[in-house]
């Protein structure tokens, strides 16, 4: 299959591209930018005259319910969602059911995956046997399996002894630890930021330290491990100042942002909308400026969609009992580009944080549209503002918080190996 | 975003917090309760503002004292009560509360009053039931119990109707009171210049300021002058472990003794929500004292669930 997609406005910020620019696709690969190799003929020509072509998404987290909670979504259901989003290669975090600790477990993911023939999946394993934190898992064995990194999801590792342990063996072979810094103490049956509104609306509340305190333990014993580190989902501006000292003290440490928490803060919760029930929760006005400050001067390096397709009875319940997450693969590119927008940052720039940057904490070979590079790539118009609802989403879960909302970005095409999967 | 408790022309909907009512309903609910407070005198204490109506008293928590008023005032305005204690039946069948609201409403129920653990409930409830059903919150979470601060501020504007010209002090359990912030929300809506809480560190939520009211942890400064006491009950989970060492000491530092109401006004009244814990909050000597007011929180009660009632009801 030759593909030529003509007339679009090419950004690939890993080679610093932002201009209008040809490709041509042949054998799944990108065979030439620009110019036509001599004798192509394509079998296929997408005209991109008005859209954007940037390399396909690069989400570190996006929890696809399989195995396990396929009552919430199933693998071929979320796939699409990844496809319609733009989506090409994907973490998911390991609190399946069972969780994924054992390789054969991620063997069968990966098969299943691969089947659907969409996205890339690519499987964190579990840093702890069922993530109880108390035993540590093969992770030679998951790697082989094809683990990209060892993730406790959102459970914390309460016994540091264990966390020291882990992050030394990890450290041995070189694998990344992937954790949500929070204290679980300090943010027990919390459900919201601990502030104003908590205080307001009666909800227990999660204090910022709950945060910054796991930040510092965790910072700590990878310095003393030697233990690459990746830092999931922060919510508080200490937080960011804190990874943006490490970062210029010289330490291995990575970090991201949910999408959702660029946008959103505790306000948001208005009369209790379990939509805006996440983990960790949307904080205050200042830490949502900070968020958005340190991806600006790259502290954060990755924006991720937090995907977690949650089923609508699981929603209704009262705040507190209604389970946390919102779906989020086919929001995670308009997030971005209207954070962009509200936030004056370049579209190369922002499109960094999806492509290039996830894919450099994953260690793979994608987020990038380079010469002879896989032909992932993502087509869309940022003109076209499409309006947020269940009937609009793909995804089996329709829980947002942005339902109802209009977002620019409209995803045409998504191309992987050179197949088209949407459009 | 819509105030959830409003009709599109203002009037009150569904009663599920004070927070966000505007004085003017609130006054309307306080001078609705004072027709009220007659019809208790009356030979038959009934009048016919609820006839063929059906309420239905819905609590997933357990409660004597509000479900009671709740029913006596259903009954009084000649409504059809149903009560259930929803904690003893289909919710330990696994219905949820959502399924058992639906099935009330295929009984026709035109009013719910509700009760229960989790903040929100009561809002979740509104959002969900057919257009002409009224939902009343009798208690969700911590988050509120808009009757409760109602009957409370009634209570004050009989004593001391000089709303503008009042310090109030409520002394306790603030992190964990729905009955505290909707008492706050009230006080402040209908323009009392003065909140004070009093309370260690431990029992008031994070930036409470920004609810409008002074903090005080020393409850010799934060009683001077003042010229209503409210009380919190403490829970009794609550009275030892992280939050508090024992109910002695709390009693010995927060507790109000007579000793301690002498450093309010002369004239102050001391209210409690019920039910009290004698000896851990409040002393015996203040409760029955003369400046207690507790026994006639509760009368007062009733009136203004009636009030509130026939509001919804379009009386």
């Amino acid at each position: 299959m030759k593909i030529h997609i003509k007339n679009g406005h090419l950004i690939d910020p890993k080679n610093g591209v932002d201009a209008k620019q040809d490709l041509f696709i042949a054998a799944g690969k990108i065979i030439a930018i620009g110019k036509a190799p001599e004798g192509f003929i394509a079998n296929q020509t997408i005209d991109a005259t008005d859209l954007v072509i940037i390399p396909g998404l690069v989400d570190v987290s996006a929890r696809l319910r399989e195995p396990g909670f396929e009552h919430k979504a199933t693998l071929e259901s979320e796939m699409q969602a990844a496809a319609a989003g733009g989506v090409t290669s994907l973490a998911c975090p390991p609190d399946t059911e069972p969780v994924l600790d054992e390789p054969g477990l991620v063997e069968m993911l990966k098969h299943r995956a691969k089947q659907l023939n969409q996205a890339h999946v690519y499987p964190l394993g579990a840093l702890t046997h069922q993530l109880a934190g108390k035993e540590i898992t093969e992770m030679c064995e998951l790697s082989e399996a094809g683990c990209v990194g060892f993730s406790q999801a959102d459970v914390a590792i309460k016994d540091t002894q264990v966390l020291w342990r882990a992050m030394q063996y990890a450290a041995t072979f070189d694998f990344t630890v992937w954790l949500r810094p929070e204290e679980p103490y300090l943010a027990k049956d919390g459900v919201a930021h601990d502030g104003e509104v908590a205080a307001r609306l009666g909800l227990k509340g999660i204090p910022a330290a709950a945060e910054t305190l796991a930040i510092a333990s965790i910072l700590r014993i990878a310095k003393e491990t030697g233990a690459k580190v990746h830092l999931c989902r922060l919510s508080t501006a200490e937080g960011v100042e804190m990874i943006r000292t490490a970062k210029k003290a010289g330490q291995q440490v990575t970090c991201d942002v949910s999408a959702n928490h660029l946008h959103l803060t505790d306000v948001d919760i208005g009369y209790f909308d379990a939509n805006t029930h996440l983990k960790p929760p949307a904080r205050s006005q200042r830490d949502k400026t900070a968020l958005s400050n340190g991806l600006a001067d790259n502290t954060i390096d990755a924006i991720c969609s937090d995907h977690t397709p949650v089923d609508d009875d699981a929603k209704l319940y009262p705040f507190a009992e209604a389970e946390a997450g919102a779906t989020g693969l086919e929001l995670l590119l308009p997030l971005t580009l209207k954070w962009a927008q509200d936030n004056k940052i370049r579209l190369n720039d922002a499109i960094k944080h999806i492509t290039q940057a996830p894919a450099n904490i994953l260690g793979i070979a994608a987020g990038e549209l380079s010469l002879n590079s896989n032909a992932d790539i993502c087509v869309f118009d940022p003109k076209e503002y499409w309006k947020i609802e269940p009937k609009a989403l793909l995804s089996q879960g329709k829980n947002t918080p942005f339902l109802g909302l209009e977002l620019p970005g409209k995803v045409k095409y998504t191309l992987v190996n050179g197949h088209i999967v949407h459009g | 975003m819509q105030n959830p408790q409003l009709n599109n022309d203002g009037k009150l909907k569904h009663l599920l917090s004070i927070e966000g009512l505007p004085k003017k309903i609130l006054n309307q609910i306080l001078d609705a309760a004072e027709s009220f407070l007659g019809v208790a005198e009356r030979e038959v204490k009934k009048v016919p503002l609820l006839r063929g109506k059906t309420v239905c008293n819905l609590f997933f928590e357990n409660s004597t004292r509000t479900r009671t008023t709740f029913e006596i005032a259903a009954k009084r305005l000649s409504a059809d009560v149903i009560t259930l204690n929803v904690s003893t039946s289909s919710q330990s069948k696994g219905e949820t509360i959502l399924d058992t609201i639906d099935n009330l409403t295929a009984m026709h129920a035109d009013m719910f009053v509700v009760r229960h653990s989790q903040s929100g409930a009561a809002h979740m409830i509104a959002k969900h039931v057919a257009p002409h059903i009224s939902v009343i919150n009798a208690g969700d979470g911590r988050h509120a119990h808009p009757t409760q601060g109602l009957l409370d501020v009634f209570t004050i504007r009989k004593y001391k109707p000089e709303m503008h010209n009042l310090r109030v002090a409520i002394v306790g359990d603030v992190l964990h009171s729905r009955v505290a912030r909707s008492e706050i929300h009230a006080l402040t809506t209908l323009g009392v210049p003065e909140v004070r809480v009093i309370a260690p560190k431990t029992l008031l939520p994070e930036d409470v300021e920004k609810l409008g009211v002074h903090v005080y942890h020393d409850i010799t400064e934060g009683l001077k002058d003042v010229d209503v006491v409210m009380m919190l009950r403490l829970q009794n989970e609550r009275m030892a472990g992280a939050m508090l060492p024992s109910s002695q000491e709390y009693f010995k530092t927060y507790g109000l003794t007579a000793e301690k109401l002498t450093l309010a006004k002369p004239d102050a009244i001391v209210m409690h929500p019920g039910p009290m814990n004698r000896g851990v909050e409040i002393d015996s000597a203040v409760a029955d004292g003369p400046q207690s007011v507790i026994l006639p929180q509760v009368t007062y009660g009733i009136a203004v669930r009636m009030a509130v009632m026939s509001i919804l009801a379009g009386n």
